[in-house]
């Protein structure tokens, strides 16, 4: 790299800052700031590093919250805490993208700490710049887990109490006894010579992503002045007295020479490798039914709703499954109570001749309420000309709406008439099929013994099925 | 005009220096100071004596705004030099 003769404001950064009205020239940032610092510090090695098209900073929530309005690179603002999952997903989705995840302590070791810790441990191919300064800024200076024993926050008011608080987490050393990351490094900003150690790592830790060699992270300790209430002529002073001794500048972990350049390749899985796996037999062509007795039938995205123990799940799995069966695509989403039986239970199914997009319904084509609070909560999200099907035999009042199509299915009578009463879902499943005609029962058939795990039920369940089809096929 | 400097100098910008006396305190030579009087946010912005910088870039790298201090080496160009 020639030696630049000019040391100024780096293009990593925007030329305008369009956070507000007024000064586009200055940053959010107190006088004396630790992340102004960082920041021209990342924004000058994202110039010189010559990856300006290719990075995407994540923003994290607290003082740095603003990145955005900073670099001139792909920018996310995402949740608090959770810029390592974005991150993750990003990386994914673009492996040619330098993805840096720029976080506070307050973001990275208490909210997001699991966050870092798990993205750490897969040895994400991104880099993280942590910068600490022990303590929340943003909110007001409250206690952050990396709080130095004594400090005076405006939660610890007497000083944090190692006895009560616990003492500050080191999160590098943490880091580094995991196998997954590549490069860690505490570097500070508190002289000249921290400063350029802090530039050097900076440059080591995007090289280290460029190179494909996966997770980096550099821990910075930077000054809040405001935060300690610490004149920032004196900040650097109180960070070599109060910040060095808890935590020990260096290279935490450096295996950049030892690993070889690894690229995640996402598995692509087949349409065969999907069929064996989930045990399907996708027929070819498929089964789709040459025409449909009535448009709204086509394409249904289906809620069943009743109480847990009644079978809503299963029965809304073996529709989905059975879907899958004759070609469609379904997509099938439970939703319930932690109670196994008695506690709400409802799933959400959608069967298409096209690719679905999203999974959950929240005005479904057809409604199958097996209980009387299924019915009252849901009849009214029913889509006009939508199919409401009910179990007559313990719902003992009526749909009242008049523009769907209703069907009473005393399904649990049936069931306990086949010597089953806990069948009553597949009966109202049997029902389904004959109504609409967009399932065969042979795919249901198909479906029911890999549904059940108990299978001297199975046969019953034949039965159930076909008396549901023949309760519709007689009316 | 521009013309090659013989030697370094810092330039402050005094609207965008926030006054934290951080460059002050990395210079090596002693060769920044704040003023007396106020920019127009009522901060003492630092300024260069005009005499005795080696174009080091301690300053530059300590101050936390983008745009505060430009170093120019012995060499560059400058044009109010």
């Amino acid at each position: 790299m020639p030696k630049k003769l000019v040391l100024e404001r780096p293009k990593g950064f925007y030329e305008k800052f369009e956070r507000k009205p007024g000064d586009k020239s200055n940053t959010h940032y107190c006088p004396g700031c630790g992340h102004g610092v960082i920041h021209k510090l990342i924004a000058e090695a994202i110039e010189d590093l010559g990856i300006q098209d290719r990075v995407i900073m994540v923003s994290p929530v607290g003082c740095s919250v603003f990145v955005y309005y900073y670099f001139k690179t792909g920018n996310i603002q995402v949740a608090h805490g959770r810029a390592p999952a974005v991150a993750t997903a990003l990386k994914r989705a673009n492996p040619k993208a330098i993805v840096v995840s720029y976080q506070g302590d307050g973001d990275l070791a208490a909210i997001g700490g699991n966050n870092i810790l798990q993205a750490a441990n897969r040895g994400e191919h991104i880099t993280v710049f942590f910068v600490n300064n022990a303590i929340y800024g943003m909110t007001g200076g409250q206690m952050a887990p990396t709080t130095l024993p004594g400090m005076k926050t405006t939660t610890t008011p007497y000083g944090r109490d190692e006895d009560n608080e616990g003492p500050p987490m080191k999160v590098s050393e943490l880091l580094a006894t995991l196998d997954g990351p590549t490069y860690i490094e505490r570097t500070a900003v508190w002289d000249n010579k921290s400063i350029a150690k802090t530039r050097m790592a900076i440059r080591k830790a995007l090289q280290c992503q460029m190179d494909g060699k996966g997770f980096s992270m550099v821990e910075t300790l930077a000054a809040c002045p405001s935060g300690w209430k610490v004149d920032p002529k004196n900040q650097y002073e109180w960070m070599l007295e109060n910040m060095q001794p808890f935590f020990p500048l260096g290279v935490k972990k450096d295996i950049r020479d030892e690993r070889e350049s690894w690229h995640r390749t996402p598995r692509d899985n087949s349409a065969e490798e999907v069929s064996e796996a989930l045990d399907l037999n996708v027929p070819d062509p498929k089964l789709f039914p040459s025409e449909y007795k009535k448009d709204s039938y086509r394409n249904p995205s289906i809620k069943l709703a009743g109480f847990g123990g009644q079978g809503i799940l299963s029965a809304g799995a073996m529709l989905a499954n059975s879907a899958m069966e004759q070609g469609y695509h379904s997509s099938w989403i439970p939703s319930y109570g932690p109670e196994m039986r008695g506690g709400t239970a409802y799933c959400f199914v959608n069967i298409s001749d096209q690719e679905i997009g999203s999974p959950t319904v929240s005005h479904p084509d057809v409604l199958m309420a097996f209980n009387r609070p299924s019915l009252e909560k849901f009849e009214a999200d029913v889509k006009t000309g939508g199919l409401l099907m009910y179990d007559s035999t313990i719902i003992d009042v009526e749909p009242t709406r008049t523009d769907i199509e209703v069907l009473a299915v005393p399904a649990t009578k049936i069931a306990d008439g086949l010597g089953n009463t806990r069948m009553a879902n597949t009966v109202m499943t049997g029902a389904y099929l004959a109504q609409t005609g967009i399932l065969s029962r042979e795919a249901m058939e198909q479906t029911i013994p890999k549904a059940l795990k108990r299978k001297n039920l199975v046969d019953a369940n034949y039965l159930a099925l076909k008396a549901g089809m023949e309760f519709v096929e007689n009316q | 005009m521009s013309k090659i400097l013989e030697e370094a100098i810092t330039v402050v910008s005094p609207e965008h220096c926030k006054g934290c006396g951080l460059c002050v305190i990395s210079c090596p030579q002693d060769v920044l100071f704040q003023i007396d009087g106020f920019n127009s946010k009522g901060y003492h912005p630092a300024d260069y004596t005009g005499e005795g910088c080696t174009g080091c870039g301690m300053c530059f790298y300590a101050c936390p705004e983008p745009a505060a201090i430009t170093v120019y080496k012995k060499g560059a160009e400058h044009d109010a030099a």
